[in-house]
């Protein structure tokens, strides 16, 4: 490192340094300088919601990229994400205050019977650094506990990860549950984990298969904003 | 003492693991969601049947069916108290198919990930994996296992607890990573990393390798890439029968038997001592693997090509080895020091 690489006083960036260097800091999960950057662009003036999507979410894609594309692993991207967590934190209560656009809602689970949860959570924390307001039922999840989930918290997404090929049919019984209820096309169903493909999602009826997280935040918008077209056409 | 793994492994140069646990579970009538391993204790018959499918198809060695038989994945089905002995069970088990085959069969304890992230990055400390899987080391030994084996391994800091598991227990070891991410484990280990870990281990294992993942292309890169680092040490190649689809209410995997057989000379070819599969693999595979290893003679290592061309495409460009790296979007950084 050189001298020149130390010592960022990062009050004493412009806003559009401040920016990229959050995206730095973000991408190296460096949660008390992104908690400081956010508190800066703040007291700039800057409405919550741009600091959340120019910011934070403009950082996550990144590193949501480099995730996909083989160049950053689990280990980095929870640190990331653990950084915007800290940014978060702090807009959370404020964007609530401002009545920040609401992009969705998502209920995320793992099925039952799996063995962890580290993808669903690295989707978890990616959607709603995307904007969108994201129920965390954990792991472990019947049938019965996604569906009183749905009804509580009546998302637009339903979202099951599975990382066991021991697991993965169970979300076929989820689907055949709401399917028998009349309530499967109430959702989107977006699926996940490890030893999933795109003709299994399809084979067991769900509206996507999402490789990653940052697939998984591109394909919700997607759908999303393809529902709501539908429902203004009818 | 030596053990029988080891004398085995003396006087043979390749031998056949075994399959899939799961999928042949399933056929059997197993719920997903459900844990295998409570199978152990209330449908002993099946699980006897399984281990023996394999046997009579040639395996020289097989696992328990104990992959989740670990309190941390007990506790999912609030049976984290029976790690122990849903676990001795499991190689109980076994070792009476074992010692009434008509060949020399090893019988391994399977021992699956805690599926926790370790310490700093998530919660579980080093000191209670150990004692998660000391545990379930001590009832596979009780049961009568002859070797350990450690599978579907995605961080390092987890593979060491293990090994450091299985000296408190005084048993030999096998150890397999996962590798199904761009050519690397989740965690982003490399083939030649691991290679690396394994050799700094004070009790280093008997043999070690890969399972699971992605295909069996991607998983015979690894095996190059291990045995690209020039070890002494038993390379195990166990790949997936293809991938799974769903057919008629069941996850069939799409790897034909012909297809599994190429898999294991070219995994032989690889640098392979120890030859399985994971998800998919069927007696039926197993059979041909073992009629193809035993009349076709051992060759020379495989090209890339030639394995993308006999098994089927890589599911990424690199395996994180090489100089084609894909390199970040993100330029020009001015990193902290």
């Amino acid at each position: 490192m050189s001298d020149e690489d130390q010592d960022i006083i990062l009050a004493d960036l412009d806003d559009d340094e401040l920016v990229q260097q959050m995206f730095d800091d973000l991408y190296d999960g460096l949660k008390e300088e992104i908690e400081e950057g956010v508190n800066i662009l703040l007291s700039r003036d800057w409405p919550p919601y741009r600091v959340l999507t120019e910011a934070l979410v403009g950082g996550m894609t990144i590193v949501g990229q480099d995730f996909r594309d083989g160049i950053l692993f689990v280990p980095e991207v929870l640190l990331a994400a653990n950084a915007m967590k800290g940014g978060m934190a702090i807009l959370k209560p404020l964007l609530a205050e401002t009545g920040a656009p609401r992009v969705g809602g998502m209920v995320i689970g793992t099925v039952k019977g799996d063995i962890h949860d580290i993808g669903k959570n690295l989707v978890g924390m990616m959607m709603e650094g995307a904007g969108f307001e994201v129920a965390d039922i954990g792991i472990n999840n019947s049938v019965e506990s996604y569906l009183a989930a749905i009804e509580e918290h009546k998302p637009e997404i339903l979202g099951m990860s599975a990382l066991l090929t021991t697991t993965m049919p169970y979300m076929k019984v989820v689907i055949d549950t709401m399917i028998e209820q009349g309530i499967r096309d109430d959702y989107i169903i977006l699926v996940g984990g490890a030893p999933l493909n795109e003709e299994f999602g399809k084979a067991i009826g769900a509206d996507a298969y999402c490789r990653d997280a940052a697939v998984a935040v591109e394909t919700a918008k997607e759908h999303v904003a393809r529902k709501h077209n539908k429902a203004a056409a009818g | 003492m030596t053990s029988p793994l080891e004398t085995l492994l003396e006087t043979r140069d390749w031998l056949l693991a075994d399959g899939a646990t799961g999928t042949n579970l399933f056929n059997m009538g197993l719920s997903s969601g459900e844990p295998p391993e409570l199978w152990n204790v209330s449908e002993p018959a099946k699980i006897t049947t399984l281990y023996k499918s394999a046997v009579d198809a040639g395996s020289d060695i097989f696992l328990t069916n104990s992959f989740g038989g670990n309190a941390a994945r007990l506790k999912l089905h609030n049976a984290a108290n029976r790690a122990r002995e849903l676990s001795r069970i499991s190689a109980e088990i076994g070792r009476n198919v074992a010692d009434r085959a008509d060949h020399k069969v090893i019988v391994a304890g399977s021992v699956g990930p805690t599926g926790e992230i370790m310490a700093p990055l998530g919660q579980l400390t080093h000191e209670l994996a150990v004692e998660i899987f000391h545990e379930q080391a001590e009832g596979l030994k009780e049961g009568g296992a002859d070797v350990l084996w450690v599978e579907t391994i995605s961080a390092p800091e987890e593979y060491i607890a293990a090994a450091e598991a299985f000296a408190l227990a005084d048993m030999p070891w096998c150890g397999t990573m996962s590798f199904d991410t761009a050519g690397r484990t989740m965690m982003g280990v490399t083939s030649a990393a691991m290679v690396t870990m394994v050799e700094k281990l004070a009790n280093p294992p008997l043999a070690f390798g890969a399972n699971c993942g992605v295909g069996s292309s991607d998983l015979l890169r690894t095996i190059q890439g291990f045995a690209a680092q020039g070890t002494e040490r038993p390379i195990i190649a166990k790949g997936n029968a293809g991938i799974p689809k769903y057919v008629d209410g069941h996850i069939h995997y799409d790897g034909t038997p012909e297809l599994m057989a190429d898999y294991a000379l070219l995994a032989r070819d690889s640098g392979a001592r120890i030859i399985g599969g994971c998800c998919g693999t069927m007696p039926e595979h197993l059979r041909k693997m073992r009629e193809a290893l035993e009349t076709q003679p051992k060759g020379e290592k495989p090209s890339l090509e030639e394995i993308t061309s006999r098994l089927g495409a890589f599911s990424s460009a690199s395996d994180g080895l090489g100089d084609d790296e894909p390199t970040s979007t993100r330029t020009n950084r001015r990193r902290r020091s």
